[in-house]
């Protein structure tokens, strides 16, 4: 197949020094893939019009699935037949992302035979994301990814794809077992991932500690973001050795001979002030401490999490479309987080219960939460008002009170209030 | 559902008899070099040795080096090739995405080191970086690649900047580290809300009419409702039953173009680019925070996007001479005061800078301690 059309403003692409999407399309052209040809033609005619040339929508998917594939079609396939259909196909991602060669093959070979070859590592939600079929290969690609091991993931009004940081696996930070957790979830959520039946799309997203690699409290309706309840762990030798500058500050995030001031870049950035440093003897006064994660950062030989750990669990967080951007709201402080996670998987029943019972058609759970008020949620799922809650306690005096909770009720006698006051 | 599979019913009978359904992904220890599966939860600490390599240390004394690469999140099967056959030589088989989409390689040993960082050199397409005080790569979505709704591509800005940035991706000489995300319009699937420089892809013209064929493609009450500012009412067209858009109350959010495939929203001449900046996701030191907007609207140049570049490239500048160690850019900001911000890249402040929208108040200004 080859090159099949000319693409002089792609082709300024592959100047500079980052790898170039459009040489390895091209790779891919080349050795006969048409839909990369056509994807090529079609993408240069977008960047001449400076308007896109996909249809909107088409709904195709595999049997039995409500969600896992995005239909696309071209709005001008007598021009690029190879890309008439484009559909893409979300396959759920091993947590963390770690590939064995072997088996990420596996699903390298089918989109070569039955794909366009073209793909997302990753899509933002965390899945791969196979971009470019045509519908009569849906089924075929569906069967054989699972025979081979593999599932789709979740599009539509379902669950997301759960996504979390490497956590264990690799960072000594982790407090949790993100990795145990995402798939845990995505095990027992199948149905609810792949069979859309709520208002919008609900997302989890696990991170390990307050670091938030994943951004989990700016980019899913339920943040898990590991934490801990008792005290820093501090190696007092290591600290000297920071300050000597033998170990280079922040683990040589600024190269390996920058050293560290550890009054200065540490104490005194501590946002709470908990930190002191005398005598050459870090103290850290952990009942003030936010777990901020700042000191840790700055100095990972000295200074690790508590071992008392748990999860911080927070709701809410979207996208400005349609109320405007929110962040997660913390609704558990901590929760153990431990298999198989039962106290967990009960409050997301709740959760799930009362946001099926209010939410309107495309309200994300952080919108029925705003919309009707946290403490309607928090009624639903029995818990008390903690002062983890919030940022501060409101400003304004217009409570709501029910009935019941003021002596006599709402019901009084205008007869009775006249006979003290005259009209 | 719509199904065409070749070969009629027959086929399909048999398919569907012999379904493979929700088993979920490939459990994650699968996925693992034997060092991890060795010492999983049992790291001690890490260390950056140069710009994109690490060495974590176990409590067993196991060292595990690994180097970062930056990466096209858009790639082709020979790509992932590429990255096997590195995995495969030198890293046992194994290898990781991150969340930034760039490609982890991971081997156990100095020397096994030097032969990748050799390797990754030769391939030309695999830069090492991205670790620390750096620009790390770009999270972004699809662009005029694949989405039917985008008002800006997203790879041909992305690696446009990346170009730019590239000496801040292979060094680590930055205050702290700087995230940078692409959304291609507002919907954000890119989630470029939090980031330390947001580019963001907006329209500026309410949606085009297809009267004559609203009815038939759209149900109309649910497009009405998609409207966030109640922008859309009925309207009888030439005949035709169709909608009206008020456009002063029209914030061209796409929205209704979602429901509704007969009102488009793209155009040559409305479309472009924002750009936002200061916003985190982390809870180190400040807490969380919104990216603001810097530049409301710059047009689209393809196939470079010159200004987008610029303006970006400014922004990164005045962070690194006004900036203390450890700033991230929204507190530099902050510290400096918006005034300054404003002052030091040169950027014109408009009237899109004062919000207009739902809690606008909230960011007015309701003191008199400001700058000059
Ligand atoms: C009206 C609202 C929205 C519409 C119509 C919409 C539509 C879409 C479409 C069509 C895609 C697929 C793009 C493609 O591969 O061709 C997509 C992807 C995605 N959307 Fe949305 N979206 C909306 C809102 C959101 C919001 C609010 C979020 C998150 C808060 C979001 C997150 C995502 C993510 C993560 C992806 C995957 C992007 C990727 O591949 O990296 N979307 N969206
Ligand atoms: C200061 C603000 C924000 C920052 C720093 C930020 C950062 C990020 C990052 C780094 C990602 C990619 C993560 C990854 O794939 O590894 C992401 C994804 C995403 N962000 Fe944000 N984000 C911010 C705000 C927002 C907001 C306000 C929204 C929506 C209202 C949003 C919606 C999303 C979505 C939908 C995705 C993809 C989501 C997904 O993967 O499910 N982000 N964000
Ligand atoms: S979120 Fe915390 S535990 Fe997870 S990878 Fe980041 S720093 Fe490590
Ligand atoms: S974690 Fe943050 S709040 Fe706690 S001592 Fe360290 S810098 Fe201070
Ligand atoms: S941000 Fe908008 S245009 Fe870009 S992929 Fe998401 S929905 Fe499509
Ligand atoms: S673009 Fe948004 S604001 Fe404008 S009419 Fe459509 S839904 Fe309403």
């Amino acid at each position: 197949m080859a090159i099949k059309h000319p693409t002089p403003m792609l082709d300024e692409l592959e100047k500079g020094p980052w790898p170039s999407f459009v040489t390895d399309i091209k790779r891919a052209a080349e050795a006969g893939k048409e839909a990369c040809a056509d994807l090529l033609g079609q993408l240069e005619l977008s960047y001449n019009d400076k308007e896109g040339h996909w249809k909107h929508g088409g709904i195709v998917g595999v049997l039995g699935y409500g969600g896992g594939v995005i239909g696309r079609y071209s709005d001008v396939p007598n021009l690029f037949p190879g890309v008439e259909h484009f559909h893409t196909v979300r396959v759920n991602q091993p947590a963390s992302k770690f590939y064995k060669t072997e088996r990420l093959r596996e699903i390298m070979d089918i989109w070569n035979r039955r794909g366009s070859s073209m793909l997302n590592m990753h899509g933002s939600t965390g899945d791969i994301i196979l971009l470019g079929a045509f519908t009569e290969q849906l089924e075929p690609i569906f069967a054989e990814l699972t025979q081979k091991g593999w599932d789709l993931g979740g599009s539509g009004s379902a669950l997301r794809t759960p996504e979390c940081c490497l956590g264990k696996a690799r960072c000594e930070w982790a407090c949790i077992d993100t990795q145990d957790i995402c798939y845990n979830l995505t095990q027992e959520y199948q149905d609810e991932m792949h069979r859309p039946a709520w208002p919008y799309k609900f997302k989890f997203k696990i991170s390990g500690c307050p670091n938030d690699c994943v951004a989990s409290i700016a980019r899913s309706d339920c943040s898990i973001i590991g934490t801990w309840r008792d005290d820093i762990r501090i190696d007092q030798a290591a600290v000297a050795a920071y300050a000597g500058g033998e170990i280079p500050a922040r683990g040589g995030a600024m190269g390996q001979g920058v050293k560290l001031d550890v009054q200065k870049d540490v104490v005194e950035l501590c946002p709470t002030g908990c930190m002191s440093y005398e005598g050459g003897k870090l103290a850290i006064n952990n009942r003030e401490c936010t777990r901020c994660m700042h000191c840790i950062n700055l100095m990972p030989k000295a200074l690790r999490p508590g071992t008392d750990t748990g999860a911080t669990i927070l709701v809410g967080a979207k996208a400005p479309i349609l109320e405007g951007a929110q962040l997660s709201s913390v609704i558990i402080p901590f929760i153990k987080m431990e298999e198989p996670y039962d106290e967990f998987k009960e409050f997301v029943a709740n959760t799930w219960d009362w946001w099926d019972e209010n939410g309107k058609n495309r309200e994300r759970i952080g919108e029925t939460i705003q919309r009707l008020g946290l403490q309607s949620y928090l009624d639903a799922l029995g818990f008390d008002p903690v002062p983890q809650m919030v940022k501060e306690p409101r400003s304004n005096p217009y409570f709501f009170y029910t009935e019941d909770e003021v002596p006599g009720g709402f019901d009084r006698d205008i007869e009775v209030f006249r006979k003290k006051h005259a009209r | 559902m719509l199904f065409r599979i070749k070969g009629g019913n027959t086929k399909m009978a048999e398919m569907v008899a012999n379904r493979i359904t929700d088993i979920g992904p490939p459990k994650y220890d699968e996925m693992w070099p034997e060092i991890i599966k060795n010492n999983y939860g049992k790291w001690l600490h890490h260390e950056i040795l140069e710009p994109g390599v690490l060495v974590h240390v176990a409590e067993s004394g196991d060292k595990l080096y690994t180097v970062r690469c930056g990466a096209t999140r858009l790639m082709t099967t020979h790509m992932v090739e590429d990255y096997c056959k590195i995995a495969d030589e030198f890293c046992g088989g194994y290898f990781r995405f991150t969340t930034r989409n760039n490609v982890e390689f991971m081997v156990t040993s100095t020397e096994k080191l030097e032969g990748l960082k050799k390797a990754l050199a030769a391939a030309g397409n695999m830069p090492i970086g991205g670790t620390g005080h750096s620009v790390t790569n770009i999270v972004h979505t699809q662009g005029w690649v694949h989405c039917h709704t985008p008002a800006i591509d997203a790879s041909g800005p992305v690696k446009s900047v990346m170009d730019a940035l590239f000496d801040y991706f292979t060094s680590m000489k930055l205050p702290a580290q700087v995230r940078i995300a692409l959304a291609c319009c507002l919907n954000m699937c890119g989630a470029v809300h939090c980031s330390d420089i947001a580019i963001l892809g907006v329209h500026r013209k309410p949606p085009v009419i297809e009267h004559s064929h609203l009815d038939k493609m759209c149900e109309i009450p649910t497009t009405i409702a998609s409207c966030p500012t109640a922008a859309i009412k009925p309207s009888k067209v030439d005949d035709f039953k169709s909608v009206a858009v008020n456009a002063d109350r029209c914030m061209y959010c796409g929205n209704c173009y979602t429901m509704c495939p007969a009102m488009p929203l793209a155009d040559a001449d409305g479309d472009g680019i924002a750009i936002m900046v200061g916003g985190k996701v982390s809870n180190s030191k400040c807490m969380p925070k919104f990216s603001k907007l810097a530049i409301p609207y710059i047009p689209n140049e393809p196939p470079r996007w010159e200004s987008t570049v610029k303006a970006i490239t400014t922004i990164l500048e005045a962070y690194v001479s006004g900036a203390k160690r450890y700033e991230r850019i929204g507190e530099w900001i902050e510290r400096i005061g918006w005034e300054r911000f404003f002052d030091v890249t040169g950027f014109e402040f408009t009237k899109r800078h004062i919000d207009d929208y739902r809690f606008a108040a909230t960011t007015w200004r309701t003191s008199t301690q400001f700058k000059w």
